[in-house]
């Protein structure tokens, strides 16, 4: 019997997940080839909301499937397209159909999706879902009445370990704590040194926490992220490798830095463990697995 | 002072508004909109040209006052044979304007303007939303900076993930509140209020449409 994510972050075992995006429509094939090629080689699956604000299959319906299909999924849930009563509602659903683990964001804005006159909701933020997981775990719903029937969840959060500036960052990681967060996903770090700064203040909280890895598929892509994607800073040095690598080999140079990172993190205690974004390229996180020389 | 922050209509929006109308009168107003340059006098003379080269016939313009005051006597007296022969007006001012001459000159308007936000003038010619009179004001617990409105996600707790170089990350030209408000409570040493947990905010204070009826009126 595979043990729950719980479970595995109470172990203090080396934590390993990945994320899967579900379809945009409802042809769900390569979704469900990832999840089978995945389940069981990562502790954990985690079904991304909408990710950058684009219109999807639900994450809910992914981690269900997940579920059904005899993976741990953890679900994503984001503030921007719920209001309070419809996130309750799904948490309520999730609880009811096996999903165990909820990983709470804000979400992206609106205006940097596919749906950009869209009407953005935010009616809760990322540490009062966690707050909202909490209280409905006591049999309440957020108006104060009672429930027929509770829920359970292990709740997690993000962090962005390279947000600048990173001082109002931590009192917003902080507070996610106070609010009950149990484990914590980092936005992808690659200057590793400067991530162990940030797990020395960290780690005294006490939740579990993740280093966010995404896979570098091209040198352009990394100068993309640096440029466009706010908390993600790739280093000149990784940049330079990947534009060394032979015509048609960046990726395999990309899953070679992915996997000596999450290497060098699990062999110097860094994080709790690591979560692998291979966007677009699931069916790699294996070698990447294979690369770092970790299995579960 | 707090101004309503108008931007033009695109001309082919206009044009389709003014589908079956032959014979308009433009309506300016020298207050916000004479400020930010979308409905003073020289942008009410531009539109009696524009008007007239798609074929329109301009019965006659004004530039208001304040076209969110009810219009004096005057002013409807002077205009009453112009606007009569129109069959519709065209209005260069923000929403409240229009709302308030469609009203007392009993005719079909046109908007020529988008009414964007309430805005405060920062610098000469520059106008922030600093406040959407949200009913439950927290700036005693942030500095006087208002996350509900310089927050894009109107995010109450602190920032989101998206805080690039101070800014925010749906413009680089938008201050990220956080940080904004992070500065501004560090430099007072309060920045354990901004510790405090914020519990999901009440949004109908005063339900839509807002009333309010002032003590013995
Ligand atoms: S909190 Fe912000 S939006 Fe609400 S009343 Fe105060 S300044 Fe206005
Ligand atoms: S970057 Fe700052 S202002 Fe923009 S949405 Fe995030 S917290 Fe709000």
């Amino acid at each position: 019997m595979a043990r729950t994510f719980k479970e595995v972050l109470e172990s203090g075992d080396f934590v390993i997940t990945a994320e899967a995006a579900p379809p945009k429509g409802t042809n769900l094939g390569h979704f469900r080839q990832h999840v089978a090629l995945l389940k069981d080689k990562v502790h954990a699956l985690n079904v991304t909301d909408h990710q950058s604000s684009v219109m999807r299959y639900p994450s809910l319906g992914g981690a269900i499937m997940i579920k059904e299909m005899g993976g741990e999924p953890i679900l994503q849930m984001t503030c921007r397209d719920r209001n309070r009563l419809a996130l309750q509602a799904d948490l309520l659903f999730a609880h009811s159909r096996g999903v165990a683990n909820v990983l709470c964001l804000t979400g992206d804005s609106i205006v940097v999706g596919d749906h950009k006159t869209a009407k953005s909701v935010f009616d809760l933020d990322s540490s009062q879902l966690v707050r909202t997981i909490r209280t409905l775990e006591k049999g309440y719903d957020l108006a104060g009445n009672q429930l027929d029937g509770g829920v359970k969840f292990c709740a997690g959060a993000i962090v962005t370990p390279e947000a600048d500036p990173i001082e109002p960052q931590l009192i917003k990681f902080e507070k996610k704590i106070e609010a009950g967060a149990e484990f914590i996903q980092t936005q992808a770090v690659y200057d590793l040194d400067h991530f162990a700064e940030f797990m020395a203040y960290a780690r005294p909280f006490g939740a579990k926490i993740m280093a966010g890895i995404i896979l570098l598929t091209s040198a352009a892509m990394a100068r993309f992220m640096n440029k466009n994607v706010p908390g993600i800073k790739v280093p000149q040095d990784l940049i330079d490798e990947m534009a060394a690598a032979p015509k048609g080999k960046a990726l395999e140079a990309g899953i070679a830095i992915a996997g000596r990172m999450i290497r060098r993190i699990k062999d110097e205690k860094l994080a709790d463990g690591v979560h692998i974004m291979a966007i677009g390229k699931e069916d790699k996180v294996p070698d990447i697995l294979d690369a770092a020389g970790v299995k579960l | 002072m707090i101004r309503s922050i108008t931007q033009p209509k695109l001309d082919t929006a206009l044009e389709s508004l003014l589908e079956g109308y032959t014979r308009l009168f433009v309506v300016g107003c020298g207050t916000c909109v004479t400020l930010t340059q979308t409905g003073g006098a020289p942008q009410v003379a531009a539109m009696r040209e524009r008007l007239l080269s798609w074929g329109k016939m301009v019965t006659g313009s004004t530039v208001v006052p304040v076209a969110c005051d009810e219009l004096s006597h005057e002013i409807l007296e002077e205009h009453q044979g112009a606007v009569a022969s129109a069959e519709a007006l065209v209005i260069m001012t923000c929403a409240f304007g229009v709302q308030t001459i469609a009203g007392q000159f009993g005719k079909m308007v046109v908007p020529a303007l988008d009414t964007l936000f309430i805005g405060k003038e920062s610098a000469a010619g520059t106008f922030l939303e600093v406040c959407v009179q949200c009913g439950q004001c927290i700036l005693g617990e942030t500095g006087g900076i208002c996350p509900v409105t310089s927050c894009h996600k109107g995010l109450v707790n602190g920032p989101c993930g998206g805080t690039k170089a101070g800014k925010c990350e749906i413009d680089p030209n938008k201050d990220c509140a956080w940080t904004l408000i992070y500065n501004r409570l560090k430099s007072f040493d309060k920045l354990d209020l901004m510790r405090r947990y914020q519990p999901p905010r009440h949004h109908n204070v005063e339900p839509k449409p807002g009333r309010f009826q002032a003590p013995g009126t």
